[in-house]
């Protein structure tokens, strides 16, 4: 085979694949949002944005994801450090750290959810406490912080180990250097920390992020499992829509509306966090 | 003087110490808080049914099949879990089989369009793709393989293609081109260099990518959710029967979907920095 055609054809199938099925669906989704039986119009989503769950389910996705990403990054900063400097056990507390990363977030809700529920582990340490005198009911209408506490630590359980894995990665290519130098100089571990450890993970921080926050937009299977229709989100409102009221064109203009979120978080993510040219090590 | 000295030395060692038990506590509260809530999630999957819908809950597991033998009769469960893994098969050969050329055309040539190339898979991180499952379900059903496992598994592959590219990418990234170059000279022709010489050391980083793919596609939720309704993933059947099904067939589902993920991330423990790490860059 002529060695100028061979990368073409090794590239061709993924990308015939990725045009079937991810830009040619992504084209369809837009279509569909962006008309009805009348023609090409905002009709879709004038009726999605109009409905009075749209704000709430809006607010919960944006609240979730302000309370859940920032933690995720401190503490996953905090173990990353605390893995690097380790030197007996590293092998097996990384391994303990990064078995969520394996875990979808359906099994994650199930896991808290027997936790949470009436009969459950919480219920059953307070009652052996002596705290309570008869177990309550955390994931009720009528207790709607604890709903959301529930879905937020499932959430910070379930996806700190993905951030984990490459900021570990990331602090292994920081060259040792760095830091006998900073030693000898006197600095402080939490120098160290601000000055060389944090703005040479940057091009890790950033994928980290943008991964992590796309995904805290697509919360879905969590909230479903701990808190049903007591904490509405948008991903839920969108199968909801296609399969409650079988409205595809509602759905496909949420989709579109996440998308949109999504896309803008990366752009501020990436522009946040941009690592200057040739400042890469 | 000295005994002053020595103070500051007592000191300084007393505060090493306490740093140390900080330390050390606060890896043991995080492998907790990491381990316990399986912990609790095994309690209930090896409980009687009667143990898990119970109040006050027993810390230990009384080792009673019930809740599991619920859950293998439960009708349709067993078919379901065939169907997850079933998908999920299909969806570690797709990506592997598509995307492993691709990787190994980004590492070897360079050619026109390479960087147009990695911009599209990169793309399609940015991108909460199980949302393609929308106008993916009428296409399917126009094309007559809506509500196959096979129509599942070419989105499920669509999620995990990135990936697969960017593993396998860095994967052979990793090798020398000396080496191929050797083999060319000693009569290999590219192919049998290949698959004599390359393929033997890149095969356990295949493996694990594979089963990365697998696991992507063994949790996933939503795209499974839209586009199954006779044959159900497992995650659909759990999502769909959360309201009504009982506590242990949730705690049972819940387990079974965890077990794999426990034995993935024990498996891919030594490719999962190297492989997050370049894959991320």
């Amino acid at each position: 085979m002529n060695p100028r055609l061979l990368p073409y054809f090794l590239i061709f199938p993924v990308t015939l694949f990725l045009c079937l099925f991810f830009l040619y669906p992504f084209v369809l989704v837009s279509q569909e949002a962006f008309s009805n039986e009348n023609g090409y119009n905002l009709d879709n989503f004038r009726e999605v944005t109009s409905y009075w769950k749209f704000p709430i389910s809006l607010k919960n996705t944006f609240l979730l994801a302000a309370a859940v990403v920032p933690v995720q990054l401190a503490l996953s900063l905090l173990m990353a450090t605390m893995v690097n400097r380790m030197k007996r056990g590293r092998d097996l507390i990384l391994y303990i750290w990064t078995i969520p990363l394996g875990i979808s977030d359906l099994a994650a809700g199930i896991i808290w959810l027997a936790i949470f529920e009436q009969s459950g582990f919480l219920n059953s340490m307070l009652g052996g406490l002596g705290l309570i005198d008869s177990p309550t009911n955390f994931l009720s209408y009528q207790t709607p912080v604890m709903v959301f506490v529930a879905i937020m630590l499932a959430e910070i359980w379930r996806a700190t180990a993905i951030m984990l894995v490459i900021l570990v990665a990331g602090i292994g290519l920081i060259p040792k250097e760095y830091y006998e130098a900073g030693e000898v100089f006197g600095a402080s571990p939490w120098q160290r920390f601000l000055k060389i450890t944090l703005p040479l993970l940057r091009p890790s921080l950033q994928t980290a992020l943008v991964l992590r926050v796309i995904l805290a937009f697509e919360v879905f299977a969590v909230v479903q499992a701990l808190g049903g229709t007591l904490f509405p989100v948008l991903m839920g409102e969108t199968y909801a829509y296609q399969f409650d009221l079988l409205d595809g064109g509602a759905a496909a203009a949420i989709a579109l509306i996440i998308l949109a979120i999504s896309i803008t978080f990366t752009l501020i993510i990436m522009r946040a966090l941009r690592v200057p040219k040739g400042a890469t090590i | 003087m000295t005994t002053a000295n020595t103070d500051v030395v007592d000191v300084r060692e007393d505060s090493r110490k306490a740093g140390r038990y900080v330390y050390v506590t606060a890896i043991v509260l995080l492998c907790a808080w990491v381990i316990v809530p399986l912990y609790f999630l095994l309690i209930n999957t090896l409980s009687s049914p009667e143990a898990v819908n119970a109040y006050p809950k027993s810390f230990f597991p009384e080792f009673d099949l019930g809740s599991l033998t619920f859950f293998a009769n439960f009708a349709g469960i067993l078919t379901a879990l065939k169907n997850s893994i079933l998908v999920a098969a299909m969806t570690m050969v797709m990506s592997i089989a598509i995307g492993a050329p691709a990787g190994y055309a980004l590492s070897r040539f360079e050619f026109r369009g390479k960087e147009l190339f990695r911009l599209l898979i990169l793309l399609t991180r940015a991108f909460p793709l199980p949302l393609l499952a929308l106008p993916l379900a009428v296409l399917f059903i126009r094309t007559g393989i809506d509500d196959t496992v096979f129509g599942l598994a070419l989105v499920h592959t669509t999620l995990a293609i990135p990936f697969a590219v960017l593993i396998t990418f860095s994967l052979f990234s990793g090798i020398p081109l000396e080496l191929e170059e050797a083999a060319w000279t000693l009569g290999c022709t590219r192919f049998t260099a290949f698959t004599k010489v390359i393929l033997p050391l890149v095969l356990p980083g295949i493996t694990a990518s594979a089963i990365f793919a697998f696991v992507i596609s063994w949790n996933e939720v939503f795209a499974a959710a839209v586009l199954t309704i006779e044959n159900r993933t497992l995650t659909a059947f759990l999502l769909q029967n959360l309201d009504t099904s009982p506590l242990h067939l949730k705690f049972a589902g819940g387990f079974i979907l965890v077990v794999p993920a426990l034995i993935f991330i024990f498996a891919v423990r030594k490719y999962l920095f190297a492989m997050w790490g370049i894959a991320n860059r």
